[in-house]
């Protein structure tokens, strides 16, 4: 089994991937703009929600529940699924998904499929994986358009085109589209789309989607959107193939009165999205004639393994732990190198890979906390950055790292009185060389990544203990005299 | 009230400033101060980057000195809440039923400055005077996890001279991150240009917020650009009053 | 595969420190049923407030809004069709006939192909419920509601709604939807909509650009 999240075993670290990031003014004044908007709707729509603290407590125990009893939720879903004229395979890695879907889709005669945004095939590689096959994969969500044709990658979980501003998408479609005269409006952007995506849409014999929920109990898949492009996706194709990661299923159809208030709120600002379309199986006379849902495990049942970790599969990728991160609004999602970004992609990118890659990432979050408190299903992300932070220490392959003897070093110092105070007078002394007027200048190593742009003002002549000391024996004289 | 006072680590070393004046601040209103030298670090630095393990024998030192004391003041909210949001589940890791106990019966006498002010003495005003333009972050620490609300802001308000001014974006992250400021140095000096900006635009001349662990970020890169904006973390502000010779 | 499939359900039995156990189920079904539910179930408005809300949130969306009375629901509808100067219009199968105005011809949904639905004006359908707290209209899909086709590709909806199928709050709607729990389902929040582009809301992306909505009171 070869578990791959993208191209994440390839990425460079989030410090280096950050640095071209940092520089493109454009990319960040499109994601400045964008997550300020999403946030400012996302608050507007929570604080009309008088129990919105409720909700989450009950999706996350809903989530944490079905997880303790996964393997009984999957096969109650692949029962009634099956029942209703559905199939269900399961794919233990990428790989496995990405045959059962190119076979399915080769088996009903197709070279050709729409496809609606799922993470879930990013995360695979479906496209490529399926181009290698002869089959040419559309995607028709907007954003998703946008990345496939100007060969990007996504930059956010939910609108993965947010680093484009307008002219930058006009080019892309006038190239790809071949439209000279394209405007700039997204009123004509969007219509483009319209029309490049229609034929497609009417012809194409063979749909993929991924899910946002599977429900145990009916067998039904329910998938969240706005453009109508899902819809189109799940109506009009003879087959639809949904790629779904196991941790999806929630138990019952009355779960959902929970989630599909916290995900459009959380997601795009808005109190519903425009469209939440709910099927179970093969429907007389509507629809696909034939279903397939490959479940898929890719890393999550090590996730599942970690009990300090686990509540990461509650996610419902919503974005809005993006949106609030002040470290993905400096970088965009194009510096997590993987599908998922922002604190959630730093959490779950890591174990999906079994912490053999993507070290870096449990370390690119300040630990603010932002993302806590906007996720609606209550993961406590700093809380699993710490304990994956724990996790690349202790599983460290490489022997003691500069920093590594630095903390040992500082832990044996703060274990002491003495140690502590003799610390304090020999940093006094052995700062003399670096400090000028009281300040540092470039010091050397890691911490030089702190004055190469802030200032550090020297040690003190005094440390307070010294401080009270010195009281101490002053009150102690005057007391005397 | 005896209170004895968990100066931490970097308060200590680089900021006794802020330690004399919460000694100076307790010691007007009224109270003893006891400081006790055994003391060193919470264990912060270690357990978020890490290093869980180095930081357990701190968290032991902290319950050996305190567990008598009347009251222990933290000018530093992200060291109570290291306490708070981890020391238990440490603790309850070690099967330890002794520290785990010792961890729960401490740690509501546990406060960050701000909190034995308001929520202990039931004091706003301190009898302070502060004559300056001052606008006050709220750490991420301050608000997400002690949840402080606006206690400091209640306290800065009583201050006589205060001009107390509102920063935009005040919850937004500042690019600390204790060890993040240097492993993810050029996100974080990302993130210390969008506070500074916010900073300069209320034209304050003191920023002052409950950590100077995010004062010193926060002053280390206006003072690099020479912006001629002052830090003092709030001690010193509510300390301060009209026979101190040297203000701010 | 059936060794994928064994070989995953094992992992996650042993993830979750739990052996193959008969009783699962009911312990599941058991621990499932104490999950607690504290959130808003009923709502709290009288009918008219909720109307008005209903019709408040459709606003927000971009909805067309026309209130009328169960009497002139017919000379309604084609008031809407009219204003708008629609002419090919397709009526969903099983639509009440009292329904629809007299002097009007419809195409019946079950004679239209792709390409009728692809050219026509407009459609009408009934749903079964809707949902005041969030401007939603849901199609279960079944007579009067049209395939979900119908509801797609045709660039006008008119969706008529009776004042007792509008509930306040979303777990509202999910008991009056349980029965329909496995036919298809559509949860219709205004026309379609973008904001893929510097987060500037665009209607009408791929599914109809404009929802009237008839609130038969
Ligand atoms: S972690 Fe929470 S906030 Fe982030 S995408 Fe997942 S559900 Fe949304």
């Amino acid at each position: 089994m070869t578990i791959r999240v993208a191209e994440s075993a390839q990425a460079p670290s989030f410090q280096k991937a950050a640095l071209p990031l940092l520089e493109d003014a454009q990319l960040r004044r499109n994601v400045r703009h964008a997550t300020d908007v999403i946030q400012l709707k996302r608050a507007q729509v929570v604080a009309e929600t008088v129990d919105w603290q409720e909700l989450r407590t009950t999706a996350s125990d809903t989530k944490a529940h079905t997880l303790r009893y996964l393997d009984h939720y999957l096969l109650q879903f692949e029962k009634a699924c099956t029942a209703a004229g559905g199939q269900v395979h399961w794919a233990a890695d990428a790989d496995d998904a990405n045959r059962i879907v190119a076979d399915l889709v080769r088996g009903y005669g197709g070279n050709e499929v729409i496809k609606i945004k799922t993470m879930t095939s990013d995360e695979t590689g479906l496209n490529e994986a399926l181009e290698h096959e002869g089959i040419r994969a559309h995607e028709t969500d907007l954003a998703e358009l946008i990345i496939q044709l100007g060969r990007d990658r996504p930059s956010h979980i939910v609108a993965p085109a947010l680093h484009k501003n307008r002219s930058q998408v006009r080019e892309i479609f006038r190239e790809t589209m071949h439209l000279p005269d394209l405007g700039d409006r997204p009123e004509d952007l969007t219509a483009a789309a319209r029309r490049y995506l229609r034929e497609k849409f009417l012809r194409v014999k063979v749909g993929i989607c991924g899910a946002n929920f599977l429900v145990a109990e009916t067998g039904s898949v329910c998938i969240v959107e706005s453009e109508g492009n899902g819809r189109m996706c799940l109506t009009m194709p003879e087959v639809l193939i949904s790629l779904a990661g196991i941790e999806k299923v929630i138990p019952s159809f009355q779960d959902l009165e929970v989630f599909l208030q916290l995900l459009p709120r959380s997601a795009t600002g808005e109190r519903m999205n425009p469209y939440n379309s709910l099927w179970t199986g093969v429907h007389a006379n509507d629809g696909p004639k034939h279903f397939h849902v490959v479940l898929l495990d890719n890393g999550r049942t090590s996730v599942l393994a970690d009990a300090e970790a686990r509540q990461t599969l509650h996610c419902i990728r919503c974005a809005a732990c993006l949106n609030a991160c002040p470290v993905y609004r400096q970088t965009s999602g194009l510096a997590y190198g993987s599908s998922y970004s922002g604190p959630i992609g730093a959490i779950v990118t890591p174990q999906l890979l079994n912490m053999e890659h993507g070290q870096s990432l449990p370390y690119a979050s300040s630990l603010c906390g932002a993302c806590y408190e906007v996720c609606p299903v209550k993961i406590d992300i700093p809380e699993v950055l710490i304990h994956l932070r724990g996790r690349v220490v202790r599983e460290q392959k490489s022997a003691l790292d500069a920093e590594a003897l630095a903390m040992k070093m500082a832990a044996a110092i703060f274990a002491s009185r003495r140690r502590f105070e003799a610390a304090q007078r020999l940093g006094r002394l052995a700062q003399g060389p670096l400090v000028r007027k009281g300040w540092f200048g470039n010091l050397p190593g890691l911490l030089g990544n702190w004055t190469r742009v802030r200032d550090l003002r020297a040690l003190p002549p005094q440390t307070f203990r010294e401080w009270w000391k010195q009281r101490a024996k002053n009150a102690e004289r005057s007391g005397h005299a | 009230m005896r209170v004895s006072l968990f100066i931490t680590c970097y308060n200590d070393t680089l900021f006794p400033a802020t330690g004399q004046a919460v000694v100076r601040l307790l010691e007007r209103l009224g109270h003893t101060v006891d400081f006790n030298p055994e003391q060193t670090c919470c264990g912060q630095m270690h357990y978020n980057t890490g290093y869980q393990q180095e930081a357990l024998p701190l968290l032991r030192r902290f319950v050996r000195i305190y567990r008598d004391a009347e009251a222990v003041c933290v000018p530093s909210s992200s060291c109570v809440a290291m306490m708070r949001d981890h020391y238990p589940k440490m603790a309850a890791e070690q099967n330890d039923a002794g520290l785990a106990r010792a961890v729960d019966e401490l740690l509501p006498r546990v406060y960050e400055l701000t909190e034995l002010l308001v929520h202990r003495f039931g004091l706003e005003d301190v009898g302070a005077y502060f004559p300056h333009r001052v606008t006050y972050h709220a750490s991420c620490h301050s608000q997400r996890s002690l949840h402080l609300g606006d206690l400091p802001l209640r306290l800065l308000r009583k201050v006589r001279g205060i001009e107390l001014v509102d920063l935009p974006n005040i919850d937004r992250c500042c690019g600390f991150g204790g060890t993040f400021a240097v492993k993810m140095g050029d996100v974080s000096a990302a993130m210390l240009a969008e506070k500074m900006r916010d900073v300069e635009n209320t034209r304050a001349e003191v920023v002052t917020a409950v950590d100077n662990s995010c004062l010193m970020h926060i002053f280390g890169g206006l003072h690099r650009q020479r912006a001629g904006v002052e830090t003092a973390h709030i001690a010193e502000i509510l300390a301060a009053t009209e026979s101190d010779e040297v203000p701010a | 595969m059936p060794d994928a499939r064994d070989a995953i359900l094992e992992r996650i039995c042993s993830a979750t420190r739990r052996g193959a156990d008969e009783n699962a189920p009911a312990r599941a079904a058991e621990e499932f049923a104490a999950i607690a539910r504290p959130y808003l179930r009923a709502g709290r408005l009288d009918a008219e407030a909720r109307l008005h809300l209903f019709i408040d949130r459709l606003h927000d969306y971009d909805a067309h809004v026309v209130e009328t009375s169960a009497d002139s629901l017919p000379r309604t509808i084609a008031n809407v069709l009219q204003q708008h100067g629609q002419r090919k219009v397709i009526a969903a199968d099983g639509l009440p006939h009292e329904m629809l105005p007299r002097d009007f011809e419809f195409l019946a949904e079950r004679e239209a192909g792709i390409e009728d639905l692809n050219e026509c004006d407009g459609i009408v359908t009934v749903c079964t419920v809707a949902i005041a707290s969030t401007g939603t209209i849901v199609l279960a899909h079944g007579p009067g509601e049209g395939a979900r086709r119908l509801s797609l590709i045709p660039d006008r909806h008119l969706c008529v709604v009776r004042a007792h199928q509008v509930v306040e709050t979303v777990p509202e709607a999910f008991d009056r939807l349980a029965p329909s729990a496995t036919h298809p389902l559509t949860f219709i929040s205004g026309p379609s909509a973008t904001a893929d582009i510097e987060m500037t809301r665009i209607r009408g992306v791929h599914g109809p650009r404009f929802l009237d909505v008839v609130v038969v009171r």
